[in-house]
């Protein structure tokens, strides 16, 4: 029974390890496109799934490090990345972020 | 420029802003024996309460919340204050915090500790910079 449970315990190590090497390949290849992007909407586009991959990522190392005082930082992630993303939607289709006067 | 059609962004704040001043609520409240506390659940306030301000715009916002940003700095730090110098009616140092146990009717035996009051007064003054600064900075006009 012993030897089953360490099996598992391997077999998390190995696959939360190999889920942070993809990760970590994806938000090089955002990266690429947050640089290059030809377009300001490329970039927020990227930089939104960066946060994402972070999210990801945050997970993965909270199941590495066997805690859960990570959840409430994933919450935060998403959310400030929604409010992020909206106020750069804002400004880049307005110009303005918090409007006097709407209709 | 045709007139925008904001529906999407409407409904979802709806929706969400009601999550996310749980949430703060949430680290609020869980901040004694948990990540989070007075200071996270103030920005995480602010920052519902900036969405609803950048769904709805300033004048309709004034309306839905008639509250002066300004005034709610010097109301928590008096708060954060007098935590601070109640400990002198019972004799003790400045800024002693003690807890008790309270058996609550819904939540049942509760651990409840000064400390909480000194977060409020964080909350408080954290939640009225952040709404200040960035009202002050949206308001380009007057």
């Amino acid at each position: 029974m012993d030897n089953i449970l360490d099996v598992t315990q391997q077999l998390i190590e190995y696959s939360a390890t190999i889920a942070v090497l993809g990760v970590s390949i994806s938000v090089m290849i955002l990266l690429y496109r947050a640089i290059k992007g030809p377009t300001n909407p490329d970039r927020a586009v990227a930089l939104d799934i960066i946060g994402i991959n972070l999210m990801a990522l945050a997970g993965i190392i909270a199941v590495l490090l066997v805690t859960t005082k990570f959840n409430d930082v994933i919450l935060l992630i998403g959310i400030l990345l929604f409010i992020g993303t909206v106020a750069l939607a804002k400004f880049l289709e307005k110009g303005v972020i918090i409007e006097r006067d709407m209709d | 420029m045709t007139r925008t059609n904001d529906i999407i962004l409407r409904a979802t704040t709806t929706l969400i802003a009601f999550i996310i001043l749980g949430f703060s609520i949430y680290l609020f409240f869980a901040g004694h024996n948990a990540p989070g506390g007075g200071f996270i659940g103030g920005l995480m306030t602010s920052a519902a309460f900036v969405l609803m301000y950048m769904a709805y715009g300033i004048r309709s916002m004034e309306k839905i919340l008639p509250i002066n940003f300004r005034y709610i700095i010097p109301a928590g730090l008096i708060i954060a204050l007098g935590t601070g110098i109640g400990s002198f009616i019972f004799g003790q140092p400045f800024l002693s915090q003690t807890y008790a146990y309270f058996q609550l009717p819904i939540l049942g035996k509760t651990e409840l500790a000064t400390a909480l009051l000194f977060d409020l007064g964080v909350y408080l003054t954290v939640v009225g910079i952040t709404m200040t600064i960035i009202l002050t900075i949206a308001n380009d006009r007057s």
